[in-house]
């Protein structure tokens, strides 16, 4: 047996009303239905056979980032497997708390893409294993990227955006990939905003593009909406991790499923 | 018999850097008292000492400078040493991460000789994730994991001069040593996180701390 690939469900944190830390799930882009506490999610997924956590903190307020650092320990304190965390994320003071909660990954980035020294920083204070890149990429078939790759005949280049998608930066991910990698990043979380909520699989040219460009371990995200889709970032982009959240939390599929497809498709899991 | 006197009491060496929380949840778990402790005086007293570690050799061993001493002396009485991930390579004599920095003088605590070695070729570096143990001998630490996997953060690992000291084996474009121990078998170490390995590193804690209880 090899280095198994890896399946990694992302819970989306939030306050509930009574200020308690919460995962939302978001459904069609905009609405955010509540899907239950932290802690007893992660323990299930836990008993269900994730490989990692994702938390991401979506609170983007000063007292969220506390419930959310609490919210982190309680997690780190029940469920033994490596935990990331992000969301936020903006100086190396947040990096050391993050880890201090509990994290062993902190995934950065706006905070990165505006300072890219926070990724040099990041790297040599607490090693380059914990300092994720994380981009939100969006194609554009104009002329202004770096790297191109043909999709259905229509060359486009990918873009890293902010909030949300809701900005371009004109950075192009690939190029900002192997800077990231330069500078130390010890992992790569790739979200794809046009496959985000679609369930029609990954971004495989997005995948490709950067697991082509870079030797750092690559999580993929946005898109899943079942086995066969993990099947294919796994197999035709070369990821080393996939990302759900909606599947495992509406109990679509569980993560065992999934894995056992793999498995019976001879992808090494951990089962 | 109340749970104070059946408990090891472990001491997780604190050098000040990193994340000792799930390492020392997992211990607590697993059904060791622990001390986080910075002073190499309470090696002497304690039942087991875990040597945790992230980040490079030539910083951790500068880091671990002021114990380096007591944690010989510990290893040489016979107490239980436990190295982790970082810690492990730490119990080598060197490491090529230090040559490749200029400080190839960095001499590592040399409790199980042999050297740190980088993968070679065409490999994704680091090796990052779940991979499998492949037990090659007894240990204790090992009891009920072989086949199991663990999860693994590294770019370097260990190679013993004496291949008695490779207690299991993991493939990752050729086999590794992920777990070592000295001749007398007091003194170990895992490549991987236990603390992070899920049941299967609980396990091996549960397998240490009754290493420590029993002697």
């Amino acid at each position: 047996m090899a280095l198994t690939k890896r399946i990694i469900p992302c819970i989306d944190v939030d306050l509930d009303d009574e200020g308690n830390a919460a995962v939302y799930t978001g459904v069609n882009f905009e609405d955010l239905a509540y899907t239950g506490d932290p802690v007893e999610m992660a323990k299930k997924y836990n008993q269900a056979g994730a490989d990692e956590f994702v938390f991401l903190d979506i609170t983007a307020s000063a007292e969220g980032r506390e419930t959310m650092l609490d919210t982190v320990s309680a997690v780190a304190d029940e469920v033994f497997i490596p935990l990331t965390v992000g969301g936020g994320i903006r100086t190396r003071e947040d990096v050391k708390e993050t880890l201090r909660a509990g994290a062993d990954k902190v995934s950065i980035n706006t905070g990165a893409l505006e300072r890219p020294e926070l990724i040099t920083d990041g790297a040599r204070a607490f090693g380059n294993q914990c300092i994720v890149i994380s981009v939100d990429a969006r194609r554009r078939y104009d002329e202004a990227g770096e790297h191109y790759v043909d999709v259905d005949g229509e060359s486009c280049w990918f873009e890293c955006t902010v909030k949300g998608g809701r900005e371009g930066t004109g950075v192009d991910v690939v190029s900002w990939a192997e800077e990231a990698e330069e500078r130390g990043a010890g992992e790569l979380f790739v979200n794809s905003i046009d496959a985000d909520g679609t369930k029609d699989g990954y971004d495989i040219p997005l995948t490709k593009a950067v697991c082509d460009a870079v030797s750092t371990p690559v999580i993929a995200s946005s898109g899943c909406g079942g086995p066969e889709d993990a099947y294919e970032v796994f197999t035709e982009a070369g990821a080393d991790a996939a990302l759900a959240a909606s599947i495992f939390h509406f109990d679509e599929y569980s993560i065992d499923e999934v894995k056992r497809y793999l498995d019976d498709h001879d992808v090494p899991v951990r089962l | 018999m109340n749970a104070r006197q059946t408990a090891a009491e472990v001491v997780v060496v604190d050098y000040g850097l990193g994340n000792l929380r799930s390492v020392t949840r997992g211990l607590e778990r697993a059904g060791a008292e622990i001390r986080l402790s910075d002073d190499p005086g309470d090696f002497a007293s304690a039942d087991g000492i875990v040597l945790p570690g992230v980040g490079a050799f030539s910083e951790g061993m500068d880091n671990a400078g002021p114990f380096r001493e007591a944690l010989i002396e510990q290893a040489e009485a016979g107490t239980p040493l436990f190295g982790i991930c970082l810690g492990m390579q730490m119990l080598l004599t060197t490491s090529e991460e230090a040559e490749r920095e200029g400080q190839g003088d960095v001499e590592g605590l040399d409790l199980v000789p042999g050297k740190n070695v980088r993968f070679r070729g065409d490999l994704k570096v680091p090796h990052m994730g779940w991979n499998e143990l492949d037990v090659q001998r007894d240990h204790r630490l090992v009891d009920g994991v072989d086949g199991e996997y663990a999860y693994f953060v590294h770019s370097y690992y260990a190679e013993p001069e004496d291949s008695e000291a490779v207690v299991a084996t993991t493939d990752y474009g050729a086999e590794f040593a992920s777990i070592v121990a000295n001749e007398r078998g007091n003194v170990f170490g895992t490549q991987f996180h236990p603390e992070k390995s899920g049941e299967t590193g609980l396990r091996i804690l549960r397998n240490f701390v009754d290493i420590c209880v029993e002697g």
